[in-house]
């Protein structure tokens, strides 16, 4: 994924945050799919770019993944995928449908207090 | 520390052009395909082939997007269809604010259904949605048959998976490309992706994509 694209975002999106609050962000928490595949690594070194000389630079950010789910026609349950072994956990059948995966979310900021 | 829930979804902007370019498309009873796959892998000549044989039986307009240049536009262009060029000017992807953009410059009143060429990359545009009905993916041969195990975002995310190129199968070097194999790893990405074997160039397995582009066209 375009890592330098979502770095721009999330920069707006908590110095939005950072403004309403009237405080500095130390740290933030996103989460997203499995299939966005963000490279924590290359959003990280972004994040550090786009955010120099702001009241961001030095934020820690910490990235979830969230695991890719899916639901089994055989058992009529939802499951955790393993794209390495694709099958259902309850029912170890084959016949599944990939569930919508989890978007790009920034769930939480964590501000400096006086 | 003070800690603060935010829940904001941070690709909204792109998200929100999406849903605005759907409700213009649907708007004009319009079918769109976001087609996507590696540079090199014929999405222009399979494009170009398709509107020439499909003419009279479906209206195509088409987006192209490249990082330099209106090339593809005037191959699309030289069959007589719409083609609006988008130059991303180094982006790897489209957005679907640029597809609003394009959508604009198209005649819409006058066409079946419009297909956006995106830019060649099999990562990045499996991300941002454009706001098309569907997205399709082009292999080609060449690329080698490990392609969906090794980039399976756009595997499990695509109605639809065109091999193109299939008449290179028959040249020394390249049967080594096993087709079940590609068969196999998307469809355990993806139970209902439809696979089509082809090659615009001699016309082989053209005929079964233009039923399926022609059924989505009339459902």
């Amino acid at each position: 994924m375009h890592e330098t694209m979502v770095a721009q975002s999330l920069f707006e999106a908590i110095l939005a945050e950072a403004d309403k609050h009237h405080a500095r962000p130390v740290s933030a928490r996103l989460t997203c799919g499995q299939l966005n595949s963000v490279n924590e690594d290359v959003l990280v070194f972004a994040f550090a770019a786009v955010s120099r000389g702001s009241v961001c630079e030095g934020l820690t950010l910490e990235i979830v993944q969230k695991p890719l789910a899916a639901h089994c026609t055989d058992c009529d349950r939802d499951f955790r995928v393993d794209l390495e072994q694709p099958r259902c956990s309850h029912c170890g059948g084959r016949h599944f449908t990939l569930l919508p995966d989890p978007p790009l979310v920034l769930e939480e900021i964590e501000f400096e207090t006086e | 520390m003070d800690k603060q829930t935010v829940g904001k979804r941070i690709l909204s902007a792109n998200e929100q052009f999406a849903q605005a370019n759907a409700e213009l498309l649907a708007a004009h009873n319009l079918v769109c395909l976001n087609m996507i796959s590696s540079p090199g892998s014929g999405k222009t000549t399979l494009l170009a082939r398709t509107i020439t044989d499909l003419k009279g039986r479906l209206r195509i307009g088409v987006i192209e997007g490249d990082l330099r240049t209106d090339l593809d536009a005037q191959r699309i262009r030289a069959t007589q269809a719409p083609a609006v060029q988008i130059e991303t000017k180094g982006s790897c992807h489209l957005s679907a604010e640029q597809v609003h953009g394009a959508l604009g410059q198209l005649p819409l009143a006058d066409l079946d259904m419009v297909i956006i060429e995106n830019v060649g990359n099999l990562v990045c545009p499996a991300s941002f949605v454009l706001g098309e009905s569907a997205k399709i993916v082009v292999l080609s041969v060449a690329e080698g048959d490990d392609k969906p195990a090794k980039y399976p975002s756009i595997f499990a995310r695509s109605a639809a998976l065109l091999i193109n190129k299939i008449d290179l199968l028959a040249a020394e070097g390249l049967a080594d490309f096993d087709t079940d194999r590609v068969r196999t790893d998307a469809s355990r990405l993806n139970r209902s992706i439809e696979i089509f074997p082809l090659s615009a160039r001699t016309g082989q397995g053209m005929e079964s994509w233009y039923d399926w582009l022609a059924a989505r066209v009339r459902s």
